[in-house]
C-alpha cells in the first residue's frame, strides 16, 4: 500500500510542477473532507494544489429556514422528533435540537428505526427530519413507502432531501468558477453512478474523478485530477472501480423517483437551486410534515455574521470566518459546518493546527 | 403469573423492609469472610505510606452490557483511579441510589457482580448507603463507590515529572467499551460482537510501578473522551507535546469497523479496561514487556513521545500515510453522522 501512496505522491508533485498556477479541487463530499484530515493528506500535498470542501455535507447545506422549521416541530407536544445524530447541535432562532432538552427529539440511526417509533407512540406523531443527499434518500422512500403499505398513520417526513449533480453545477454556474476539477463523492456514486458527472465535465470542461475514502484513493483520485488539469483534459475517471460503476444503482434510484420528486429550494450558500431540493409525490402527501402541520413553503434564510456559505462554496478556507475559533468553535458552534462531524470548519479546527 | 417483587419507597425508609434489604439481598452478595460489621463508619488497619482516596458515580445505560454491568464498572473504575495513582487499593463502600420500582431480581444481578469483581480484585467493600427515589427521580439505578489505597513505595507519579523523550505506552485496543454501549444503547442497535474492556487495572498498574520505580512517570486510565482527551490533559498539565504514531495504535478490527460506520474516531471513545503510561524512554521497552506478559497487556504497545512543546502542549498524529493532523479534547457527546 505504501508503493501506491508514494506513487500517488510522485504524480501528484510532478503535474503540479508542470502547471504555474494553483490548482483548486474541490472535494464535494463532507466524509471526503474528514477523511483527507484524518490521513494528513494536506500535509503531503504540493504548495499550489489547493483543497477546497464542497457543498457535501448534509447538514452543512441545509438551510436556515429548515432548521427553524424543524425546531419548531420538535417543541410541539404532540411530535416527536426523529432525527439523524448530527442535526441535533445545528442552532437556529430558537436555540438547538440538543438545547431543547426534550425527551420527544430522539438520535435514530435509520429511517426504520423512526417508523418503529411511530408505531410504538400511537398517540404522537412522529416527524423524521428527512436530509441527506442520494445516499440517504432511498432509506426516506423506504420508510414513506412502508408506512403507506402498514397503514401508519402517525408518521411523516420534512423533506430536506438534495441533488449532488445540480449543486455541482449552480456552483460552477454563478458562485465560483475558481474551482479547476472535483473530486467526486463515493458513496453517492455508487448510487448516481459515475457518468452522471459528464454533464459537469461537458459544460463546465473541469475533471471529475471518483474516489474511495481510504488514504491511498484519496491521494490517486488527486493525482488523476492534477494529471488531467496538467494535460489540460476534462473527463469522468473513476478509481472507486470496486463499488461504482458508470451505470449507478438504478434500483435505489428508481426508488428515489417513486417517492420523491425535483423541485426548487434553498441551499445554505447556495441559495435556491432550481430542481436540486426533493419534495414527497403528491401520492404521498399525507407523509409531508408540511401539509401535515399546514406549513407553508420551508423560508430561505440565511444566518447573520455566519460565513457557512461561502466556505461550502469554496470562496475561503473556515479560519478566513471572523468567528472562526474565537466565537464559533465545536463547544459552541455558530454555524452547521462547526456542527456537523463532516462540515469542513469543524475538520479545520479539529486537525488543524 | 406472580408479579415481579420491586424496590418500594418503604425499601430506603429505615425502617425494617430496609435493614431486610441490606441484611438479606446487600450484604450477602459481597462473599463469606468478609468481615462487614454494619457500623456507621469502617474501621480499617491501613498500612503505613502516602493515603490514597478517590471517588466516582455510575449512570450507565444499559444497565448490563457485553464484557459487564454497571456494578462491575462501579468496582473497577475505582480500583483503576487508585491504580492509575500507584496506590494498592484497601477498601471500597458502595452507595445505591435506587428508583421505585426497580425489579429486584435486577438489583441482585447488580450486586452479585459488584461482590464478584470486589472478591477477584481482592478489595472488601467496607461500608455502605442505600436510598430509594420516586419513579421518576433517577434512572433505575445510580451507585456511587469511593476507595482508599496505600501508595506503593516505589510510585511517585506526577504531571511535572513528564519531560520531553518519555515514551507513550498503552495496554491494548482502543475504544471498546464506548462502541459496546453505543452499540446496545437503545436506539443505536446494530449487531455487532463487540465486548467492553471493563477490567481492574490495579495489578497491571502496580508492576510497573514496582519494577520500574520512578521510571514510570504518570499513568491515567483513558475512559469518557479517550485517549484524546487524556493525552491532551497530559499535553496541558505537563506544558509538553505529545506525538502519537498511528500506525503503532492497537486497534481491534471490529471495533474499528463500527466506529468508521458511525463516523467516530477511535481516539475519542471510552475504554474501562486501558491505561496510558509515560514512561522513561530507556524503561520503554522494559515496560512493554512487562505489560506484554500480562493477561490484560497482551496487545500492549508503545505509541508515543513527548516531545518539547514548541508551537504550545499540542497532540499531534502522525498518520499511516506520514501525514500529520491535530488530535483535541472532544466536545463529550459524540453523535452519529448522517451518511
Amino acid at each position: 500500500m505504501l508503493e501506491r501512496i508514494e506513487k500517488a505522491r510522485k504524480a501528484i508533485a510532478g503535474a503540479c510542477r508542470k502547471v504555474d498556477k494553483p490548482i483548486q479541487v474541490m472535494e464535494v463530499c463532507g466524509t471526503h473532507t474528514v477523511a483527507i484530515f484524518r490521513h494528513g493528506i494536506r500535509s503531503l500535498l504540493p504548495k499550489n494544489l489547493k483543497l477546497l470542501s464542497g457543498p457535501g455535507c448534509p447538514v452543512c447545506v441545509t438551510d436556515q429556514g429548515y432548521i427553524d422549521v424543524i425546531l419548531e416541530l420538535a417543541q410541539r407536544d404532540d411530535v416527536i422528533l426523529a432525527t439523524y445524530g448530527d442535526m441535533m447541535r445545528v442552532p437556529g432562532k430558537a436555540g438547538s435540537l440538543e438545547s431543547l432538552h426534550r425527551s420527544t427529539i430522539k438520535v435514530v440511526l435509520s429511517t426504520d428505526d423512526a417508523l418503529t417509533l411511530a408505531q410504538k407512540h400511537p398517540d404522537k406523531i412522529v416527524v423524521f427530519a428527512a436530509v441527506g443527499f442520494e445516499t440517504t434518500t432511498p432509506p426516506s422512500a423506504v420508510a414513506v413507502a412502508d408506512a403507506a403499505k402498514e397503514g401508519v398513520k402517525n408518521f411523516c417526513i420534512l423533506s430536506g432531501h438534495k441533488l449532488v449533480v445540480p449543486a455541482m453545477q449552480a456552483l460552477l454556474g454563478a458562485k465560483n468558477d475558481k474551482i479547476d476539477a472535483f473530486l467526486c463523492p463515493g458513496h453517492v456514486s455508487v448510487i448516481l453512478g459515475s457518468d452522471a458527472y459528464k454533464p459537469v465535465v461537458e459544460q463546465f470542461k473541469r475533471p471529475c474523478v471518483v474516489a474511495g475514502f481510504e488514504a491511498v484513493q484519496i491521494l490517486e483520485g488527486l493525482a488523476n485530477i492534477c494529471e488531467q488539469v496538467a494535460e489540460g483534459t476534462a473527463r469522468v475517471d473513476s478509481i472507486y472501480g470496486a463499488a461504482v460503476t458508470p451505470q449507478g444503482n438504478a434500483t435505489a434510484r428508481k426508488i428515489i423517483a417513486e417517492a420523491f420528486e425535483p423541485c426548487d429550494g434553498a441551499w445554505r450558500g447556495l441559495g435556491v437551486i432550481p430542481g436540486a431540493t426533493l419534495r414527497l409525490k403528491e401520492k404521498y402527501s399525507r407523509f409531508d410534515a408540511l401539509k401535515r402541520f399546514g406549513m407553508e413553503e420551508i423560508p430561505a434564510e440565511e444566518l447573520g455574521g455566519c460565513q457557512c456559505g461561502r466556505v461550502l462554496c469554496g470562496l475561503i478556507d473556515p479560519p478566513q470566518c471572523p468567528l472562526f475559533g474565537r466565537t464559533c468553535t465545536p463547544d459552541a458552534p455558530i454555524g452547521p459546518c462547526m456542527v456537523s462531524t463532516e462540515g469542513a470548519c469543524s475538520a479545520w479546527y479539529k486537525y488543524g493546527k | 403469573m406472580e408479579e415481579k417483587k420491586k424496590i418500594m419507597l418503604a425499601h430506603g425508609g429505615g425502617g425494617r423492609l430496609m435493614a431486610d434489604l441490606i441484611n438479606r439481598t446487600i450484604v450477602p452478595k459481597f462473599g463469606e469472610g468478609q468481615s462487614v460489621q454494619l457500623t456507621d463508619s469502617a474501621v480499617l488497619d491501613m498500612p503505613a505510606g502516602k493515603l490514597c482516596f478517590t471517588t466516582d458515580s455510575f449512570v450507565v445505560k444499559p444497565l448490563f452490557f457485553n464484557g459487564g454491568d454497571i456494578g462491575k464498572l462501579a468496582v473497577c473504575g475505582t480500583v483503576n483511579d487508585l491504580a492509575v495513582a500507584g496506590a494498592k487499593p484497601v477498601a471500597l463502600s458502595l452507595s445505591l441510589i435506587l428508583e421505585e420500582g426497580l425489579e429486584l431480581e435486577v438489583l441482585e444481578r447488580i450486586l452479585e457482580s459488584i461482590g464478584r469483581t470486589a472478591k477477584n480484585a481482592n478489595v472488601p467493600i467496607v461500608t455502605g448507603d442505600t436510598k430509594v427515589v420516586e419513579k421518576g427521580s433517577a434512572d433505575s439505578i445510580f451507585i456511587n463507590t469511593s476507595g482508599v489505597g496505600v501508595r506503593l513505595d516505589k510510585a511517585d507519579p506526577s504531571f511535572a515529572r513528564i519531560e520531553p523523550g518519555d515514551a507513550i505506552l498503552i495496554n491494548g485496543t482502543l475504544g471498546e467499551h464506548g462502541m459496546t454501549i453505543m452499540s446496545q444503547r437503545e436506539g443505536l442497535k446494530f449487531q455487532t460482537p463487540l465486548a467492553s474492556d471493563c477490567a481492574c487495572l490495579h495489578d497491571l498498574t502496580g508492576i510497573l510501578y514496582e519494577e520500574l520505580g520512578s521510571s514510570v512517570k504518570f499513568m491515567r486510565d483513558p475512559t469518557r473522551g479517550g485517549i484524546a482527551a487524556t493525552l491532551n490533559e497530559i499535553a496541558q498539565s505537563a506544558r509538553v507535546a505529545v506525538e502519537l504514531q498511528e500506525a503503532c495504535l492497537p486497534m481491534d478490527k471490529t471495533v474499528q469497523t463500527a466506529a468508521d460506520m458511525l463516523g467516530f474516531d477511535l481516539l475519542n471513545i471510552a475504554n474501562e479496561g486501558k491505561v496510558l503510561a509515560v514512561v522513561a524512554r530507556e524503561d520503554a521497552d522494559k515496560a512493554l514487556t512487562l505489560w506484554k506478559n500480562h493477561p490484560l497487556g497482551q496487545k500492549a504497545a508503545i505509541i508515543g513521545t513527548i516531545t518539547e512543546a514548541a508551537d504550545g502542549p499540542l497532540v499531534e498524529l502522525v498518520t499511516k500515510i506520514g501525514g500529520r493532523r491535530m488530535v483535541q479534547t472532544p466536545y463529550g457527546r459524540e453523535l452519529p453522522r448522517i451518511c
